[in-house]
């Protein structure tokens, strides 16, 4: 079933503020086997010009597919979620993810297209900090096999 | 930092077993199951159980952070998701290599830097670049 085109242009408003902690991003990096101190000791981050630990660029995704499942489970848009897969992904950053940052986060779905008998689906979402600065804009592609 | 066209980054190589899935779906809080559950994962026609996608970005975005030094230099980055990673339930799990080049400097100062992700041989990541200050 072809997804609801009249859905492109459609934007989500912020539902609850990200609070990002530094425990959080310890355990996003260990995930990754990332060392890096920056993102463990707040004294390494503060010699490398940061008033916190930072977060590795991917961080975010922690935030983004929880608005990109909010948006897919409209059954107005008539998605079906056990055949959608993420096509591809990118994060613009006006600057890195500080422990301590209280994010807000705008989803707007972009484009709705079908292509040989898939869905197609661009969702961005606008991450901003708690005094309306941008920090991040995410783009996901999301695709959805047809039927076979 | 000055940056030179074709200048090639340290490589790097990641195996990726099941612990590091069920660690990874925890940290990012993505749980879909074909990430951890073999017997769903098969149902939906997969061979076994894959890597997060974002998971494997996330590896991918280390090779420029580990040559950068500072991670907050790395202001863009993208790719996208062409083939999965298999990873089956032993001890070795899925080997990712990692190769990654300067493939452009921009009159700003800034750099494009394209990533390559390589599981058994064959690219899982498609246009995978990071633009790097």
């Amino acid at each position: 079933m072809a997804l609801d085109q009249s859905f492109i242009g459609r934007s989500y408003p912020p539902t609850s503020i990200y609070e990002v902690a530094r425990e959080k991003i310890r355990e996003f990096a260990e995930s990754i086997g990332d060392e890096h101190p920056v993102y463990y000791d707040p004294e390494a981050a503060r010699a490398a010009g940061y008033r916190d630990v930072i977060a590795p660029p991917t961080f975010l995704t922690i935030i983004n597919l929880a608005a990109i499942n909010a948006v897919v489970a409209d059954p107005e848009l008539g998605l079906d979620y056990s055949r959608m897969v993420h096509g591809d992904q990118s994060f613009v950053h006006s600057r890195p993810v500080h422990a301590g940052d209280q994010l807000r986060l705008t989803t707007h779905i972009e484009d709705i297209m079908t292509r040989a008998g898939n869905d197609f689906m661009t969702v961005r979402a606008d991450i901003a900090d708690i005094d309306g600065s941008h920090v991040c804009t995410s783009r996901a592609q999301l695709v959805v096999r047809g039927e076979s | 930092m000055t940056f030179q066209v074709g200048e090639e980054l340290p490589p790097l190589q990641v195996q990726v077993t099941r612990d590091r899935l069920v660690r990874y779906a925890g940290a990012a809080l993505d749980f879909n199951p074909i990430h951890w559950n073999e017997r769903f994962a098969k149902q939906v026609g997969l061979p076994d159980v894959i890597a997060h996608g974002m998971l494997t970005m996330a590896l991918g975005g280390r090779i420029v952070t580990d040559w950068l030094g500072d991670p907050g230099r790395l202001v863009q980055y993208g790719c996208r998701f062409t083939r999965p990673v298999v990873v089956p339930d032993d001890d070795k799990g899925a080997m990712i290599e990692f190769t990654a080049k300067i493939a452009e400097v921009r009159e700003d100062g800034s750099a494009r830097v394209d990533i390559t992700a390589k599981f058994e041989g064959k690219t899982v990541l498609g246009k995978a670049n990071a633009v790097v200050r």
